[in-house]
C-alpha cells in the first residue's frame, strides 16, 4: 500500500469537499441542530398530567388525596364534573390526559380500616407516557389509609443524581448524529464515482482496492472525529452534561466505533449501483440501527431474540460504552473488551469492502 | 394529453426496470415494520437484578421464587455483600439491586418492622422511576405473604388503560414508521432523481418537449406517489398480519390522509430539488429538512406535549405531525372524519400549497 | 523480433446468449499508431475494455506490454494509459490538481510531473487554464486533458477511446500531432474514431462488425481487401454486408 497514493487520493476527496459549499455548510450544520433539537426534544416528561376528577365522595378524605395528588406537581385538575358516557371522548379529544373516579364511601371504608378501590382511567396513545401517569398516582394513592406497613423499603438511585433524562440521552444524541452524517457521507462517495465515470479511469490505474478503500475511509473518518468533538464540546458547554468517567476512553472508542460505521457506509457504495439505491438503503440501515439501539427505547424492553441480534448492532455498542463511561463513570477495564469487539467488527467490515471493491467485472 | 400519459409511462418503466431498486423499495419498509414490531417497545421488563442477602434464609428463597417468575424482572443470581455492585452496575449487567438485613426470617417472624434496601439504575430517570415502582409492588407483595400481613385498609389503585389496552408499542410505532417510509420513499427519492437529471443535464431534454415544465415535475413524480402508496399498503398489512395491529375506524380515512402526505413530501422534496445542485446536496438537505424533522418533532416516539415551546410549535409545521395525529387517531382510537377534520384540512392546505409552491419553483429555475 | 506491443487471440466476450466480441485475433507492434475502428455497438468498447483490464475475457487470450491481462491485470494496469470515451476526470479539481493526482498514482516524483505538466500543457496550449476547474473548461479542452493523463507516465501502451469525439478541427490537428510526437516516442497508440480521415493516419487499422475483425491491415491493404478507393467506402461495404442478410 503506497502512502503517496493513499495521500494524493485523500487530497483530491478532501478538495472535493471542500469544493462544495452546500455539503460543508450542512455537514457542519445538521449534527449541531440536531443535537440542540433532539437533546430538547427528547423528554417523554410531559408536565403535570391534565387529570379530571370525578369525586362521588366528596368527603375530606377524597378531597385530601386529591390534594395531594396535585401537591406532588404530577396533576393538576382540568375539571370536577365528567358523565361516564363522556369521559373516553374527553380522553379521545385529549381534554384531559386521565380520569380520577371516587366513589362514594371512600372516607368510610378508610375508617372502617377496609380496603377501597379508585378508578384512573389514561390515555394511553403514549404508552410510556401512560405508564409513567400510573406510576406517579400509584405512588400517591396506595399510600392513603391504612395501617402503617412493617416493610420499609429504602430507595437508593445510582448514577445520574440531578435525575435529569438530557444527561441520560444526549451521549446517545451524540452516537446518532455522528453515525448519520458518518454513514451517509461514506455510502454515496463510491457510488458517486460510479455514476460520474470517475471511477473507470481509477480502476485502470495501479491503484490497489486496499489503497482506494483506505483513501475514502479516512477522510471522513477525520471529518467524523471532528463533528464528534464539536458536539461532545457543546454538550458539556452548552448542556452541562456531566463527564463522570475519563473523556479520553470516549475518544478512543469513537475512533474504533467511526471505522465500523464508516465502513458499513462504505460497504453499502460498493455494492449498490446508483447513488439513489445507495441511499435509500443507508437510510434504512441508519433506521434500523438508531431504533435498535437503545437509544431511544430499552433494550430489556426488546424480546431475548431482539437483544441477541442487537448485538451485531455497533450503534447498540457505541451508545451503552457513551453511556457507561459518561453517566456511570465506567472505565477501561469494563469497556475495553467493547472496544476490542469494535475493532475487530471494523477490520471485518472493512475487508469485506475490499473484496467487494471490483477492479475487474466478470 | 397523452404527451403526459407518455411521460409517466416512461418514468414508472425507467422505476421498474431497476430491478435492484424495486426490490430495495419494497423488501426493506417491510423488514423494518416487522423488525420493530417486534423489537422496539418501551415497556419496562426482564429488569436484570440481584438479590444482596448475607445471610440467605426462607424468606430470600421465597423472595428469589417470586422474581425468578415475574416477567418484569430477570435475576442475576444472589450474592452476600454489596462489594462488586458497583462494577455491575458500571458495566450494565445488573440495573437493580434488592438488599436484605442478615436477620430477616427472623424480624418478619415477629412481626418487627423490616428495612429493605433497594438500589436502583437511575442513569435513565424514567425507566429508573418505573422500575422503582415494579420493585416496590414486589416487595410489598412477597412482605406480605411472608409475614401474614395483609395491609389491611388501604387503597388500591385500579387503572384502565384506554386505546391501547395493552401498551402495545407496536400500536404507537406503526404509524409513525409508515410517515418515515412515506417521507423517505415520497420525498427524498424524488429530490434525489430530479437533481440527478439536473447534475446530468437530462432535464433539458425533457423540456424541449411540447409539455408545460409544471406537467413534466408532475409527470416525473407520479411513478413515486404510487410507490408510496403501495408501500404504505403493504406495511400496513404486515403490521396487521403479523401484530394484529389494530385497524378500529375507517381505512378511507387512512388512504385519503397518506394521499395528503405523500403530495406534502412530494412538494418538499421538489422544494429541495430546486435548491440542490449536487445529489449529495439533495440527499443531505433531504436529511435535514425531512427526515430528521419527522423523526424527532413529530411524536413519532417523544410525545408531543413534553416539547418545549419554542420546538411545540415548531413542529406545527411538519406534515408529519398531522398526519400521524390522523393515523393514530384512526388506527387505535377510532376515531372518524368528525374528530379529525381540522387535522385533515391543515394536511390537506400544506399538500396542496408545498406541491403548488415546488412545482411552480421548479418549473421556473429549469429554463 | 521484438515482442508485440498488444496480442489477442481469439479473445472473446459473452453477455448471456449476446457475443458482443467473436474471437478476435490480432496483433499490434512497438510504436505503431492502429486505428481500432467499426461501427456503434461493434464490439470495440468491448474489446478495448478487456485488453486494458476492466473486463474478464469469456474466452480467449491477451497480452498488453507483455502482460497477461487474465493473469496479471496489474501489471497490465502499470504500463498503459487510457483516455474513455465518456468524460472521467474530476471536474470538481483544476487541471494541475487531476495532473498531480494521476502522476502520483502513476509514481512520477514531483519534479517528474511537474516537468512533464509543463511539457504537454505547452504541446496542447492548456498552459494558462493550469489552475481552472475542470467544470469550466469547454469540451474539447477537457478532451485534451484526458488526453494528457493517458500520457502523462509515458506508458508502453495509449488506448484512445474515440478522442476526438466533438472536438473542433483544429483542436484535433492538434490531437494527431501529439499522437505522432508520443508514438515516435516508442508508445504504441491504439485509437478508436469515427472519422475515417483519421483512419488515413493510422499505420495499420481493423474494422470490427457484429464482433469480428471483418478487415485488417495498412490503410492502403485494407482498401485493396475490399476493392474499393477509400476507407469510406471500405466502411460502408462492410457494415452494410452484416446489416443484409
Amino acid at each position: 500500500m503506497k502512502i503517496r497514493t493513499i495521500g494524493a487520493l485523500m487530497r483530491k476527496e478532501v478538495l472535493q469537499v471542500f469544493r462544495d459549499p452546500p455539503t460543508l455548510v450542512q455537514v457542519l450544520a445538521i449534527p449541531l441542530i440536531q443535537l440542540v433539537v433532539l437533546a430538547n426534544a427528547a423528554t417523554f416528561d410531559t408536565g403535570a398530567t391534565r387529570l379530571l376528577v370525578r369525586d362521588d365522595d366528596r368527603t375530606t378524605a377524597s378531597a385530601a388525596m386529591v390534594a395531594e395528588l396535585v401537591g406532588s406537581g404530577e396533576f393538576t385538575v382540568v375539571g370536577t364534573a365528567i358523565a361516564p358516557e363522556r369521559i373516553e371522548a374527553v380522553l379521545r379529544r385529549r381534554e384531559a390526559a386521565a380520569v380520577l373516579h371516587i366513589p362514594d364511601g371512600f372516607e368510610a371504608a378508610l375508617a372502617r380500616g377496609e380496603r377501597s378501590a379508585v378508578q384512573l382511567q389514561i390515555n394511553a396513545e403514549e404508552g410510556a407516557v401512560a405508564g409513567l401517569i400510573q406510576q406517579a398516582a400509584q405512588a400517591i394513592v396506595e399510600r392513603q389509609g391504612g395501617m402503617p406497613s412493617m416493610l420499609e423499603v429504602r430507595q437508593q438511585g445510582w448514577f445520574n443524581p440531578t435525575r435529569r433524562y438530557k444527561d441520560w440521552m444526549v451521549p446517545g444524541i451524540l452516537v446518532s448524529l455522528t453515525t448519520i452524517i458518518g454513514l451517509l457521507l461514506t455510502a454515496q462517495s463510491i457510488t458517486r464515482e460510479k455514476e460520474l465515470g470517475t471511477l473507470e479511469q481509477l480502476n485502470v490505474t495501479p491503484v490497489t482496492k486496499g489503497e482506494f478503500i483506505t483513501a475514502k475511509l479516512l477522510p471522513f473518518w477525520m471529518i467524523a472525529m471532528g463533528i464528534f468533538t464539536v458536539g461532545l464540546t457543546v454538550a458539556k458547554l452548552v448542556f452541562a452534561i456531566p463527564t463522570v468517567g475519563a473523556v479520553p476512553i470516549v475518544f478512543l472508542a469513537a475512533m474504533v466505533y467511526l471505522t465500523v460505521a464508516l465502513g458499513i457506509g462504505l460497504l453499502i457504495s460498493t455494492v449498490t449501483q446508483t447513488q439513489q439505491q445507495a441511499m435509500f438503503v443507508a437510510f434504512f440501515v441508519l433506521l434500523i440501527f438508531l431504533l435498535m439501539s437503545g437509544l431511544f427505547t430499552p433494550l430489556e424492553a426488546m424480546p431475548d431474540w431482539a437483544q441477541a441480534v442487537a448485538h451485531a448492532n455497533p450503534v447498540m455498542h457505541f451508545v451503552g460504552l457513551m453511556r457507561a463511561v459518561l453517566v456511570r463513570g465506567a472505565g477501561l477495564a469494563e469497556v475495553g473488551p467493547t472496544i476490542v469487539g469494535l475493532g475487530i467488527a471494523g477490520a471485518a467490515v472493512l475487508g469485506l469492502a475490499v473484496v467487494q471493491t471490483r477492479k475487474t467485472l466478470e | 394529453m397523452s404527451a403526459f400519459r407518455g411521460l409517466v409511462r416512461k418514468e414508472t418503466l425507467h422505476l421498474l426496470r431497476d430491478r435492484q431498486t424495486l426490490a430495495i423499495l419494497f423488501l426493506l419498509p417491510v423488514v423494518s415494520v416487522l423488525l420493530f414490531g417486534f423489537a422496539v417497545r418501551t415497556d419496562v421488563r426482564a429488569i436484570p437484578i440481584v438479590v444482596v442477602a448475607p445471610a440467605p434464609d426462607a424468606a430470600t428463597r421465597a423472595l428469589v421464587a417470586r422474581i425468578a417468575e415475574s416477567e418484569q424482572f430477570r435475576l442475576r443470581g444472589t450474592r452476600h455483600s454489596e462489594e462488586t455492585l458497583d462494577d455491575a452496575f458500571q458495566a450494565g449487567t445488573v440495573r437493580q439491586a434488592i438488599v436484605l438485613p442478615a436477620d430477616t426470617e427472623q424480624r418478619m417472624a415477629r412481626g418487627e418492622r423490616l428495612v429493605v434496601g433497594l438500589v436502583t439504575d437511575a442513569s435513565d430517570p424514567n425507566t429508573g422511576r418505573v422500575m422503582e415502582g415494579y420493585a416496590g409492588a414486589l416487595l410489598r407483595r412477597w412482605h406480605a405473604e411472608r409475614s401474614g400481613q395483609a395491609p389491611a385498609g388501604g387503597v388500591t389503585l385500579l387503572t384502565r388503560m384506554r386505546f391501547n389496552p395493552t401498551l402495545e408499542s407496536v400500536n404507537l410505532f406503526v404509524p409513525g414508521l409508515i410517515a418515515l417510509i412515506l417521507t423517505i420513499v415520497a420525498a427524498m427519492m424524488t429530490a434525489i432523481s430530479i437533481t440527478r437529471e439536473k447534475e446530468r443535464g437530462t432535464m433539458e431534454l425533457l423540456l424541449v418537449s411540447p409539455l408545460r415544465p409544471s406537467a413534466v415535475v408532475l409527470g416525473k413524480v407520479a411513478p413515486y406517489v404510487v410507490l408510496g402508496m403501495a408501500n404504505m399498503v403493504t406495511v400496513l398489512l404486515a403490521a396487521r398480519v403479523v401484530f394484529g395491529v389494530p385497524m378500529r375506524g375507517h381505512p378511507l380515512v387512512l388512504l385519503g390522509a397518506s394521499l395528503l402526505y405523500v403530495v406534502a413530501s412530494l412538494g418538499l422534496g421538489i422544494l429541495i430539488s430546486t435548491r440542490a445542485e449536487t445529489e449529495r446536496t439533495a440527499i443531505m438537505a433531504a436529511l435535514a429538512g425531512l427526515l430528521l424533522p419527522t423523526l424527532m418533532l413529530s411524536g413519532f416516539i417523544f410525545p408531543l406535549d413534553a416539547m418545549p415551546r419554542p420546538l411545540w410549535v415548531i413542529s406545527h409545521l411538519i406534515p408529519a405531525r398531522w398526519f400521524l395525529t390522523i393515523v393514530r387517531g384512526v388506527m387505535v382510537k377510532g376515531a372518524g372524519l368528525v374528530d379529525l377534520w381540522r387535522e385533515l384540512a391543515i394536511l390537506a392546505a400544506m399538500s396542496v400549497a408545498l406541491l403548488g409552491v415546488g412545482i411552480r419553483r421548479l418549473a421556473i429555475r429549469l429554463p | 523480433m521484438t515482442a508485440p506491443a498488444i496480442k489477442a487471440t481469439n479473445l472473446t466476450r459473452r453477455f448471456g446468449d449476446f457475443v458482443a466480441v467473436d474471437a478476435i485475433t490480432l496483433t499490434v507492434a512497438r510504436g505503431e499508431v492502429f486505428g481500432f475502428l467499426g461501427a456503434n455497438g461493434a464490439g470495440k468498447t468491448t474489446a478495448i475494455r478487456m485488453l486494458i483490464g476492466l473486463l474478464a475475457p469469456s474466452a480467449g487470450e491477451a497480452t498488453v506490454a507483455g502482460a497477461d491481462v487474465r493473469t496479471d491485470p496489474a501489471g497490465v494496469r502499470r504500463r498503459i494509459g487510457y483516455m474513455s470515451q465518456r468524460f472521467s476526470l474530476y471536474d470538481d479539481l483544476t487541471v494541475r490538481e487531476n495532473v498531480e493526482l494521476y502522476g502520483t498514482i502513476y509514481g512520477l516524483t514531483r519534479v517528474e510531473i511537474r516537468t512533464r505538466m509543463d511539457e504537454l500543457l505547452a504541446r496542447i496550449g492548456l498552459t494558462e487554464s493550469r489552475d481552472t476547474l475542470v467544470r469550466q473548461l469547454p469540451l474539447g479542452w477537457k478532451q485534451e486533458l484526458a488526453l494528457m493523463v493517458a500520457l502523462l507516465h509515458r506508458p508502453e501502451v495509449v488506448f484512445l477511446d474515440e478522442p476526438t469525439g466533438g472536438v473542433d478541427p483544429i483542436t484535433r490537428r492538434r490531437f494527431w500531432e501529439l499522437i505522432y510526437a508520443t508514438a515516435a516516442e516508442g508508445t504504441t497508440v491504439l485509437v478508436t474514431t469515427h472519422y475515417l480521415d483519421e483512419a488515413e493516419y493510422c499505420d495499420r487499422l481493423s474494422i470490427m462488425v457484429d464482433g469480428r475483425i471483418a478487415a485488417m491491415g495498412t490503410p492502403a491493404e485494407v482498401r485493396s481487401q475490399v476493392g474499393v478507393a477509400t476507407l469510406d467506402e471500405v466502411f460502408l461495404t462492410l457494415t452494410r454486408a452484416a446489416v443484409a442478410p
